[in-house]
């Protein structure tokens, strides 16, 4: 791969003062700062040293890494931006390079657009930028193109960030929700419901004190040991908002298949399972960042799941198998309880609201 | 009305308004102990006590002898079936080798 | 999670299952009544509803046991003109409304407090009546209100909260109370010459409050077996035991099988404070029931000044139901939700017309979310050309 000249144009940008105002997204000086001192020196990498209006990447390089380009984007507006386990900026970057690295790409690129509400504090910025280049760092990804604006106090709520990815896939692998098939086994690389039982808890309304932290985390190196031991996966899915329940159902309804789960199987830290008892929430919508749904052919279960426990991320320890894909009934998921009787998981409705009955 | 979780009582907060914190499987809550406070048990005493959790209120002292009353019921039956099963299995071993 | 994973067991679930089928085999031996229909016993409370559901505990069960989901469950049963009171009073500028989480999905004649939410209205969740005191306190330019409802489980936990509002000389903090009783509704169930039930699971949480006493007369009067039970699924499948032992041994009593939580004569504090701060209704609404006498509370003259309803103008329109809506024949187990003939089609959770498809409790959520909705679908079709 080809690297542009460092250091071609001499960053000069000094971002004055505490708070982010208009003028920082101006379009003139006060914006170049913001900009230059700001993202640029974060982010530091040739790309963005060229301070061109567009990153430009080598062709070649890619199509030598695979056949196809995978493209994906989110935006990101959670609330609070600071939680335990992590903050906006690097949830928006691990969300987008566990979008590309579940369909096996290797994630190469970010975008990084940010929009934020006057009077943002610049201490709180920085810490969000580089929470963004620590995650991008570990999973070896360059954010290398990016847009700010600034709008007004309440016209967005602190900061929305956008990132948009690319990776190439290799031409061996064929992952998609619809290849699902009976007698293959499903896998999880760890515990439910962390990330969303984090929010819950930060969000202070609901008093609950508690040491649970998110699982944002980049998966692209543990998915990465898992396909080389095990290329012949058939599907993988991040299980984000709607929990574990709504990526199974994805994937029981794309393949025509019905999906069969234990409940007994499936890991669940305590205090997480604590928390939906108080509410009387049901872990598996809850929302993860840092957990894949695999399905892999029988026979390659137990190696998927070594893989995955073995992997150097650390991002698997807790993986298990929870459950098998059968025949019908087609597009549902059937979960074995604890008790040992049987029931649905229907993809959520609405939002999740904690119970009193 | 109906969802109440069972928690432990790790520490009082406050004596007169009857706050204490519970725990639920390491997640800590300030709960109201109005309900579980008499004559006979202080506030303070109510440290450790287990509780049954109904939107911010302990609202009844979880009885551990009864807990493993119910408990050892249903254990005990499982040992009467199997007391039926073993006698009905000798009784059809009998059969067999009376017939042979 | 002590307390809680032993009454999950599926070991001793499996021993009781054995019982039961041995005890369902004698009863159909030897009662004629039920050579044409299953042995009915309801599950009176939502919450044993949504852990029947939740687990898969009907499958377990011999096929001729049909378990009949009663109607308690306070949000299903909230007539549509007392959500038109809660939006009205959310919309007022300088209210705080403040309520439990599962209340704010149900449809009002116009919009549910969600949708008041996204229209604007102040309206915000809360775990505990304690928490809206909370909010009052650190308000005090605003007028917070909380959505006071359920069945005697709750009531102490209100009425407590006012008592401390009392004690703090707050004035800025009212209940909108919709509390209901539970006794006359499960008299109105057995008076129906529609319901045939062998057996009742009674609400074990309201017996923590209320005690043992006020079941008494469905055995002593209605010579109905009742056993007070518990919430976790072993619970459950134990009461269940308990009834059919006593169907099969000709006996009709109420029995405690929740006694580790149930104290016989309920619990003192919580009910010196309902008896301070609630008082009898005449008669109240019960959205697809109708009216019922005796079966609400309202706020004592004394503590009139934390009563929303005398403190603010409410509309206090009764709304009836939409005409397709069976919400009445479903709560009180005359039909099965997959029967209502709206079920699945117009009234799905995203597009619920009646509060049994809001509810986690309630039967229309439980068999939509948990059940084979294909297969319900179908069974739904067949009965309609069937007739």
């Amino acid at each position: 791969m080809t690297t542009p000249t460092p250091g071609l144009r001499k960053r000069s940008g000094i971002l004055r003062g505490d708070t982010i105002n208009m003028s920082h997204g101006g379009g003139g000086k006060a914006m170049r700062d913001l900009i230059e001192d700001v993202f640029i020196t974060a982010f530091d990498n040739a790309h963005l040293d060229l301070m061109e209006d567009q990153a430009r990447i080598d062709l070649s390089a890619l199509t030598a890494r695979g056949d196809r380009l995978a493209m994906t984007t989110d935006s990101y507006v959670v609330d609070p931006i600071f939680f335990p386990g992590g903050d906006i900026g690097k949830l928006s970057v691990c969300g987008t390079i566990n979008d590309l690295a579940v369909s096996g790409a290797v994630p190469l690129y970010l975008t990084c657009g940010v929009i934020i509400e006057e009077g943002l504090s610049v201490a709180d910025l920085r810490t969000i930028v580089k929470s963004m280049k620590e995650a991008a760092d570990r999973a070896g990804v360059k954010i290398v193109t990016g847009d700010t604006k600034v709008v007004d106090r309440g016209a967005c709520d602190k900061i929305f960030i956008n990132t948009a990815g690319v990776g190439v896939i290799p031409k061996h692998l064929q992952i998609d929700a619809g290849r699902a098939r009976p007698g293959d086994m499903v896998l999880i690389n760890g515990y439910i419901g962390d990330h969303g039982a984090a929010i819950l808890g930060a969000r202070g309304d609901l008093s609950l004190e508690n040491n649970i932290l998110s699982d944002c985390a980049p998966l692209n190196g543990l998915i990465n040991d898992l396909l080389t031991a095990c290329p012949e996966v058939h599907c993988m899915r991040d299980a984000t908002r709607g929990g574990m329940a709504s990526v199974l159902n994805e994937i029981a309804g794309s393949s025509n298949v019905s999906i069969k789960i234990k409940e007994t199987a499936i890991p669940i830290r305590p205090e997480v399972r604590g928390m939906c008892e108080i509410l009387g929430l049901d872990p598996l919508y809850l929302a993860n960042e840092g957990k894949i749904i695999v399905v892999v052919p029988g026979d390659q279960a137990d190696k998927a799941l070594e893989a995955l426990q073995r992997s150097s991320s650390l991002l698997g320890r807790e993986s298990a198998v929870i459950g098998e894909v059968k025949d019908g009934p087609e597009g549902i998921v059937i979960l074995q309880t604890t008790f040992g009787g049987e029931r649905i998981v229907d993809m959520l409705v609405g939002d999740q609201l904690p119970r009193i009955c | 009305m109906c969802l109440g979780i069972p928690g432990q009582i790790v520490e009082i907060i406050d004596v007169t308004k009857n706050l204490a914190t519970v725990d639920v499987s390491g997640v800590k809550r300030q709960v109201n102990i109005a309900c579980i406070v008499d004559e006979n048990h202080s506030v303070e005493s109510c440290v450790g006590d287990w509780v049954l959790v109904h939107v911010g209120f302990a609202m009844s002292r979880i009885n551990e002898e009864e807990a493993q009353k119910t408990l050892a019921l249903l254990t005990e039956l499982g040992e009467a079936q199997k007391e039926v099963e073993a006698i009905l299995l000798a009784q059809a071993q009998a059969q067999t080798e009376a017939t042979q | 999670m002590k307390y809680v994973d032993e009454f999950r067991d599926p070991v001793l679930a499996q021993k009781l299952i054995v019982e039961i089928e041995q005890l369902t085999a004698q009863i159909l031996k030897e009662n004629k009544r039920f050579a044409d229909r299953p042995i009915q016993l309801m599950e009176f409370c939502g919450g044993h509803t949504h852990t029947i559901f939740r687990y898969g505990i009907e499958q377990l069960l011999p096929k001729s046991i049909e378990l009949i989901h009663g109607p308690g469950c306070p949000v299903c049963v909230l007539p549509m003109g007392r959500v038109d009171d809660c939006v009205s009073l959310a919309e007022r500028p300088e209210v705080i409304f403040t309520t439990f989480g599962d209340a704010m999905r149900v449809p009002g004649s116009k919009k549910s407090l969600l949708q008041a939410k996204a229209d604007g209205a102040d309206v915000r969740m809360v775990y505990s009546p304690l928490d809206a005191l909370t909010l009052a306190r650190k308000n005090p330019n605003r007028e917070i209100i909380f959505f006071a409802l359920g069945f005697e489980t709750t009531m102490p936990s209100t009425a407590l909260t006012v008592l401390e509002a009392e004690r703090e000389g707050l004035d800025n903090f009212s209940l909108f109370c919709n509390h209901i009783t539970t006794v006359p509704i499960i008299k109105a169930i057995l008076d129906s010459p529609n319901m045939q039930l062998d057996g009742l699971l009674a609400p074990g949480h309201v017996s923590m409050v209320v005690g043992e006493a006020p079941f008494n007369y469905v055995a002593g009067t209605y010579k109905k077996p009742i056993v007070i039970t518990g919430f976790e699924p072993l619970d459950i499948v134990q009461s269940i035991w308990l009834l059919l032992r006593q169907l099969a041994q000709g006996q009709c009593l109420m029995e405690n099988q929740y006694a580790r939580i149930v104290p016989r004569d309920g619990n003192q504090p919580g009910l010196a404070a309902i008896a301070r701060v609630y008082q009898l209704r005449d008669f109240f609404e019960w959205r697809g029931l109708g009216s019922i006498d005796d079966s609400g509370v309202r706020i004592t003259d004394a503590y009139a000044r934390f009563d929303a309803e005398r403190k603010f103008p409410v509309p206090n329109i009764k709304i009836a139901d939409p005409s397709s809506c069976q919400c009445g024949e479903v709560l009180k187990g005359e039909i099965k939700p997959w029967q209502c003939k709206v079920f699945g089609s117009q009234c799905t959770p995203e597009t619920p017309m009646g509060a049994l498809m809001v509810s986690s409790e309630g039967a229309c959520a439980a068999y939509y979310n948990f059940g084979n909705l294909p297969e319900l679908m179908a069974l739904k079709e067949k009965a309609e050309v069937a007739k």
